[in-house]
């Protein structure tokens, strides 16, 4: 059993699309887990539909969510404070420190964030190998264990099939009210995955079934 | 926000005449343009706390789709494609365009003191 997992993305609601059954799955089996989340997603594009936030009232908005989301999960939340957007622009050292510093206090078992090649935002990517760079510091002796999670279209072409695929569906109902606690990004986000489909539900339980990580060897 | 009416739009751009202003002006659609359709092109920019001083401001268009011009000493401010607008409790004059699922396109502020960083 892990220890301590601490989840590390920039964007409120990555957690929920990405990793929240795989939380779930940990908090059933009484494992702590952190949150580490980057930014408020101030640069968001979606604005709830009907449109109920606009680019100032955004940050808080998403704030919030965020806290009620980790509610939903029962995790601990540590808000970074970077900026939306910005992360691949900052100094990939720097950030690494701070997070090696934030897990050095914690001493989880296991890592989560996303691989630093292969998830689409470039938020993603940068944070992904900041946190990368964060576990690869620790001292082996200490270090934990890391997985990391693509999201490309062509990702199982360029590193093969993830060797950690869980099924989730025994915690769908916790993901959907993760996802949903995101009320300004839920509808946009899963609208644009299925133009198809308009229920919400079931657009996330064809595309969220499962959640795939790689694990990765230093 | 509400739908822009014309009139009351160019009388909040008139509020801020020659006076030095910040902008945030930004236009985005979206980090997975190519991610959903990979026809598509990834184009974004935006531009927070510009400092500007504008002498002439206008606001032309109609039903949803008008366009704002800012006229400074050196240059100019331009904005297609706003729809909405709100004047915020710090007296800031927020406009914006969205698509059809509510997602923003571009985005117009002007305030009196910078925005939040
Ligand atoms: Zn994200």
């Amino acid at each position: 059993m892990e220890k301590h997992v601490v989840l590390i993305y920039p964007h409120p609601d990555d957690e929920a699309f990405g990793a929240s059954g795989t939380i779930a799955k940990f908090r059933n089996e009484g494992v702590p887990v952190t949150y580490l989340c980057g930014t408020l997603g101030e640069m968001g594009r979606n604005m709830g539909n009907p449109t109920f936030a606009n680019r100032e009232t955004l940050p808080e908005i998403r704030k919030k969510e965020l806290i009620d989301a980790c509610n939903v999960l029962d995790v601990d939340l540590h808000m970074l404070g970077y900026r939306d957007k910005t992360l691949e622009f900052e100094s990939r050292q720097e950030i690494a420190e701070h997070l090696k510093g934030i897990l050095e206090e914690i001493k989880p078992s296991l890592v989560i964030t996303h691989h630093p090649e292969q998830a689409v935002h470039p938020d993603h990517n940068a944070l992904g190998a900041a946190a990368v760079e964060a576990v690869r510091l620790i001292d082996e002796s200490e270090r934990p264990k890391l997985w990391v999670q693509a999201i490309s279209q062509n990702h199982v072409e360029v590193l093969g099939d993830p060797d950690i695929v869980l099924d989730i569906t025994p915690f769908f109902k916790t993901k959907m009210d993760t996802i949903l606690a995101h009320r300004s990004q839920a509808q946009g986000v899963l609208g644009s995955m299925d133009k198809e489909k308009v229920d919400m539900e079931e657009i996330a339980k064809h595309r969220l079934g499962t959640e795939r990580f790689y694990t990765w060897n230093f | 926000m509400e739908p822009i009416d014309i009139n009351k739009v160019q009388t909040e751009l008139e509020r801020f005449l020659n006076k030095d202003v910040y902008v945030h002006l930004e236009t985005t659609n979206g980090a997975y343009a190519s991610h959903f359709d990979e026809k598509a092109y990834n184009v974004g920019a935006f531009i927070r706390n510009a400092k500007v001083n504008y002498n002439h401001a206008k606001i032309v268009g109609s039903g949803n789709a008008f366009r704002v011009g800012l006229k400074l000493d050196l240059g100019w401010v331009y904005a297609e494609g706003v729809s909405q607008y709100e004047v915020d409790e710090k007296n800031r004059l927020l406009m914006a365009g969205h698509d059809r699922e509510g997602r923003l396109m571009v985005a117009l502020e002007i305030s009196e003191t910078p925005f939040k960083n």
